[in-house]
């Protein structure tokens, strides 16, 4: 068993765990953070994937630190989403 | 050989153990402390699988930022309610988790002994790249696009949450050993930033990760109230956050005009104008982030 097979491994696990409180869970935030571990094991399967060669796969690095922005920015979004006040202040202005 | 898997299995274990206690503890604010702790052991991961620039990102971003956020989110939010029933029963999601388990361990082997023919092409063409740091390459030259979009989509996501309102976090009045620890950490931030992005060039580094330490920099010490209030309505932040953007969209338009095609690089040019797009884009980032964190709006709530 390889290294590169044990990481790959452990990114689906890690995926499957996510998935796993995902459905399980009510609670937002930890829904919010369910999806950030299915996130990590998808990026651990794409940098496992990147060095499994010698010569280190550059542009699947890449890539994975481009989705880390993208997954910062969406949690951030999730996040105010999930504490946002419900439409009192629309009501507020209809009375 | 023996001992690096032993290594390897620990790893993952530790980690698997992390997420299982983050998303499954009983009390919230516990499983945020153990969600910032597997972040942290996500950056180590990295940097075994040699993957240098996203062990600086992930350590910034992941475990930093995020832990920031979700503890700001918690102080908001209602009070936590385990005690709701499951959204689906624990059985059914269990038998369905080892399922797909099994499905996917079975597809993912063969990826294991295949090699791909990106590392050897980005080799080649390295020299034309105007870096030298392969990494960089692929982000600033290569995929420039998806660079750029990237920070359009960071762009949607701080209109995004301009719509909702923004939080006007209620800062707690701040104790003396805070104050006088950010005030020492906060010089070393900016040199550590701007020697991430003078080294992204040649060595693992970058925009990315240049941006994200300015903001954990920026965050450290609003949180300290050793900084004004950010709002959205000062200019200088606007024009921060739209620069990196603007930069990088006048540049694939100049490159378009000139007559090389949407982020065609002339020759020659490349190293000043992917320094040129790395600077304004750290400085956007490190303003977008510290805004999505603790960004105020000029009304707060009454």
């Amino acid at each position: 068993m390889t290294s590169t097979l044990i990481y790959l491994c452990g990114g689906v696990s890690l995926w499957v765990l996510g998935l796993h409180a995902l459905l399980v869970h009510r609670n937002a935030l930890r829904r919010i953070m369910a999806v950030n571990v299915m996130g990590s094991g998808v990026f651990m399967v794409m940098v496992a994937l990147a060095s499994r060669d010698s010569a280190v796969d550059p542009v699947l690095q890449a890539l994975v630190v481009t989705g880390l922005v993208v997954a910062a920015s969406a949690t951030a979004f999730t996040l105010r989403l999930a504490t946002a006040d419900p439409l009192d202040e629309d009501d507020q202005e209809r009375k | 050989m023996a001992a690096e898997q032993l290594f390897d299995l620990t790893l993952i274990l530790l980690l698997l153990g992390l997420a299982g206690a983050a998303l499954h503890t009983r009390s919230l604010y516990t499983s945020i402390v153990l969600f910032i702790v597997f972040g942290l052991m996500l950056a180590l991961t990295w940097a075994r699988l040699g993957a240098v620039d996203l062990a600086l990102a992930e350590a910034a971003i992941g475990a930093g930022l995020i832990g920031v956020m979700l503890l700001a989110a918690l102080a908001r939010s209602a009070a936590d309610s385990t005690s709701q029933p499951a959204r689906v029963p624990l059985s059914i999601s269990l038998l369905l988790g080892v399922l797909v388990l099994a499905l996917l361990i079975r597809a993912i082997q063969p990826l294991a002994d295949s090699n791909s023919v990106l590392p050897a092409l980005v080799d080649t063409h390295l020299d034309e790249s105007g870096v030298s740091h392969p990494v960089t390459a692929v982000l600033l030259n290569f995929r420039a696009w998806d660079t750029l979009l990237e920070l359009v989509v960071l762009l949607l996501a701080l209109i995004g949450v301009r719509q909702l309102g923004s939080s006007g976090m209620a800062l707690p009045p701040t104790w003396p050993l805070l104050r006088a620890w950010s005030r020492m950490l906060a010089p070393l931030t900016i040199i550590v930033g701007g020697y991430l992005l003078w080294r992204g060039s040649h060595a693992p580094g970058g925009a990315f990760q240049a941006g994200a330490v300015l903001a954990a920099g920026a965050v450290m010490l609003r949180l300290a109230g050793l900084l004004p209030a950010i709002r959205w309505s000062r200019w200088p932040v606007r024009a921060l956050m739209l620069g990196g953007v603007a930069t990088f969209a006048l540049v694939a338009a100049g490159t378009h005009w000139m007559g090389d095609g949407w982020l065609n690089y002339p020759p020659g040019w490349s190293k000043q104008l992917i320094l040129l797009i790395e600077i304004t884009a750290t400085l956007s980032i490190a303003t977008s982030l510290t805004v999505l964190v603790i960004g105020e709006n000029e009304h707060p709530a009454p």
